[in-house]
């Protein structure tokens, strides 16, 4: 298991290296001066040299390249151009936001998924799984900003029930949580489609192995052998999307975050991009990829706590 | 039971009395399209900036008001010597800044000297370039002397870009503005808000707001759900043009369509071949239909202009007729220039929506006179560079927010490659004047040129489309410069 968790771990550090060389090569080519944007039209040569000089952008790339990554080893992702503060505040500011969405988003999509698909699977060719695989079909044809716009005109501009966008702050949860609500539906409906189709066909397969057979010949409840026997083994390939379902919520809070205009990490990186805040978008993009790789080692120690097989096998 | 019946109806009354006592609100979200990178109007270009804090939290020495007319600010009167290069400003008394600190003549020295300093990143430095020294005669008393007379001299102090800052605090107003208005920084919160508060020790009237938060509202499709819930009760630049049916149709909110400064236009290469042909851009010219143009991407609201200028100008002459809607005409002028079959070229766009849709209006409309047009959808920062500092482009199309800009037509090496003597002598005599009246003349006169050599093919004006409560009053219904100027804005109930 160490050894196991071991390679990971260095695989996971040399896929942060490369992805650092990566994101910097490509922001680099991206055209757009920084100076340019922030002054405007009408800006004079003098003034935008001046603002060169004082954002650190008059050195040569590779002297730059060097000087972050040797701020990131020491946890300094530098300072925003825009926003003249530190990188790590603006990222730890929108966290707070970001993550939350992501997770209440996650747990939604799982909950409502898991049930759905083993209930379809157990009711495997009838009238009931083909009609909730239907649905799960619309849901996954739904864009989620479609969706998101569908319900802020139902429970925000018909009902009042709800804020349209925006996010108070954690001082008051209640408005806060308020304010996640329909954000964090319209992320997870079309991942719980998703999800839902996946773990059907893997618990329909699942279902008609041997081993299941055995079990209800034992004499097991039905009920059981569902859930314990059947959607254990049936939960590497759900795990699986699950991993990459996360990297999709982070990827899709941009375009849910702008549609609610939530201060989180996708308006921050949407925004940087836009501005050419090279310096946050790099420092973001690097955070995400740090995350992902973390997640993903957690997604394989998951395989090996599900399937014992693979803890002595490598 | 009776005496608990009773209590509830006194207390009922109370709260009712209570209510209608203090009915009038007095808070207000407004909402904005764009977040400002930082709070300093002195250090960027972004409009964001003056839509929050112009008027409201910094103040000039004058101030553009609703309709674009030159307002005393921070200095009450001024003296001009009849040589037009000394300006003797007498300053208000008793005005604090938000931190307690007094203003005096010399945070004015201060300010107009930060901005024009060698290592300025003012964005607007070209305001500043007239004035020769400033001094502060006495605390109430500040003495500008000019280089040569400027006539716009008393409007460019009106910027935003040059607000008064106090040196104690100038370093810091990017993260905690401090100025001298009527409302002072509450709170930033970065990606979703900016909140004022009153300043209860304002020098001039108080404001009858005590709270105005300016909420960040990107997407255009959540603009119209966002008034629609009462969530945000002010859009004073409303992004959705075309939505706007559902708001006009409801009479609790007010829709007011007012001009702003945003001349928006074909801009041409006149640099470069085939452009630089008088005949081909006036060929273009006459296949413009601009009715088309305008219904298509201001939904019928941009007023046409044919030339760059504000229809809300005094000085504007209208020049709309210099080159009508004339498909055969075009066609001949095209012929006559040797592209009697036509030719291809790129039309470079930049995000907002006005320049998408009109872009694929035009492409259709110069399509008909034998010009094919590959549309090329741009980034703003890729815009920024390949067009308006590389000068690698066609046509594009933009509209240039800056009131009073014509001058852009007289600037060396601007991007649409535009070089006229005798435009640039009308520019310098501009300066030289400060006559009201000789000053329109002069600007009549640059109007005509740039109309008649057809520089840029001229589309329309901007229109502010502004979307509020209807029972609020106070905001501005034009935009003579990007802001929000909250001191008149109430609540009427």
């Amino acid at each position: 298991m160490i050894v196991y968790v071991t390679k990971r771990l260095v695989i996971g550090l040399v896929t942060l290296l490369l992805a650092s060389v990566v994101v910097f090569g490509v922001l680099e080519i991206l055209p757009g001066d920084p100076a340019r944007i922030m002054l405007g039209m009408n800006a004079g040569p003098d003034a935008l040299e001046a603002l060169r000089q004082e954002m650190g952008l008059n050195q040569p790339a590779p002297v730059r390249f060097f000087q972050w990554l040797a701020g990131l080893v020491t946890g300094d992702l530098g300072r925003s151009y825009t926003y003249s503060s530190p990188v790590i505040d603006l990222v730890q500011e929108r966290l707070v936001v970001s993550l939350p969405l992501a997770l209440i988003s996650l747990f939604l999509s799982t909950a409502i998924a898991i049930p759905v698909g083993v209930f379809a699977a157990s009711r495997s060719g009838k009238l009931s799984d083909t009609l909730t695989m239907g649905t799960a079909q619309i849901g996954i044809a739904l864009p989620n900003f479609w969706l998101a716009l569908l319900l802020v005109y139902v429970f925000a501009v018909g009902l009042r029930v709800l804020p349209a966008g925006g996010f108070p702050g954690w001082a008051d949860p209640v408005e806060a949580i308020k304010s996640l609500i329909l954000p964090s539906i319209s992320l997870a409906l079309p991942q719980a489609a998703i999800l839902a189709r996946v773990t059907r066909s893997a618990m329909v397969e699942t279902l008609g192995e041997d081993f299941i057979r055995t079990a209800r010949a034992k004499g097991l409840p039905r009920r059981k052998v569902l859930w314990r026997h059947a959607l254990r083994n049936a939960m590497i390939p759900v795990l699986t999307i699950l991993g990459l379902q996360f990297s999709f919520l982070l990827a899709g809070t941009i375009i849910i975050e702008n549609v609610f205009y939530l201060p989180g990490l996708g308006r921050l990186i949407f925004q940087a991009i836009n501005q050419r805040d090279l310096i946050v978008v790099e420092g973001v993009v690097m955070l995400l990829v740090a995350s992902l790789i973390l997640i993903n080692l957690a997604v394989d120690i998951c395989y090996a706590i599900v399937d014992p097989r693979l803890r002595i096998g490598r | 039971m009776k005496s608990l019946v009773t209590v509830f109806s006194a207390a009922a009354v109370t709260l009712a009395s209570a209510s209608f006592a203090f009915s009038a609100r007095t808070d207000l979200v407004i909402g904005v399209v764009l977040e400002p990178p930082h709070l300093d109007p002195t250090a960027s270009a972004a409009g964001a900036i003056d839509e929050i804090l112009y008027a409201n939290v910094f103040e000039g020495l004058t101030r553009i008001g609703p309709n674009g007319e030159v307002l005393p600010g921070l200095a009450e009167s001024w003296e001009v010597t009849e040589d037009g290069k000394v300006y003797t400003f007498k300053l208000r008394q008793g005005v604090k800044y938000h931190d307690g600190s007094d203003f005096d003549a010399e945070d004015v020295k201060f300010s107009l000297d930060r901005a024009r300093a060698a290592d300025s990143v003012n964005a607007q430095k070209a305001l500043f370039a007239a004035i020769d020294t400033v001094e502060a005669v006495d605390p109430q008393t500040v003495k500008v002397t000019l280089k040569q007379p400027q006539g716009s001299f008393l409007y460019n102090m009106g910027w935003g870009d040059a607000v008064i800052v106090a040196p104690e605090s100038a370093e810091g107003n990017k993260e905690k503005p401090i100025g001298t208005g009527p409302f002072r920084f509450e709170r930033w919160a970065k990606g979703a808000s900016v909140t004022l508060a009153k300043n209860p020790d304002y020098w001039g009237d108080a404001v009858a707001l005590d709270k105005a938060e300016f909420r960040f509202i990107p997407d255009a499709a959540a603009a119209l759900p966002a008034i629609l819930s009462g969530d945000v009760q002010a859009f004073p630049s409303f992004p959705a043009g075309d939505a706007l049916a559902p708001i006009k149709a409801d009479p609790r909110f007010s829709v007011v369509i007012g001009a702003t400064e945003g001349e928006t236009i074909l801009a041409m290469n006149n640099a470069k071949a085939p452009f630089d042909n008088i005949k081909v851009r006036q060929a273009i010219s006459h296949a413009l239909d601009r009715e088309e143009i305008i219904l298509g991407a201001t939904d019928g609201l941009g007023v046409p202009i044919g030339s760059h200028f504000s229809p809300a100008n005094e000085a504007y002459e209208d020049l709309t007729g210099t080159y009508p809607h004339d498909v055969d005409k075009a066609k001949a002028l095209l012929a006559e220039a040797g592209f009697a079959d036509g030719f291809s070229a790129t039309i470079k766009l930049p995000p907002p929506p006005y320049a998408r849709i009109s872009g694929e209006i035009i492409t259709s409309q110069l399509a008909e006179i034998g010009i094919k047009l590959e549309i090329v959808p741009m980034e703003w920062a890729q815009w920024l560079e390949q067009v308006f500092t590389n000068k690698d482009f066609d046509l594009t199309i933009i509209a240039h927010t800056e009131p009073n800009d014509i001058d852009i037509y007289g600037r060396e090496g601007y991007y649409f490659g535009y070089n006229n003597p005798e435009f640039k002598a009308v520019m310098a005599e501009l300066d030289q004047s400060s006559d009201p009246a000789v000053r329109n003349e002069l600007y009549r006169k640059a109007q005509r040129i740039i109309a008649d050599d057809a520089v840029n093919g001229f589309l329309f004006q901007l229109p502010k489309i502004g979307v509020w409560d209807a029972k609020l009053t106070g905001l501005w219904e034009n935009s003579p410069l990007q802001a929000n100027d909250l001191t008149k804005v109430r609540w009427t109930d």
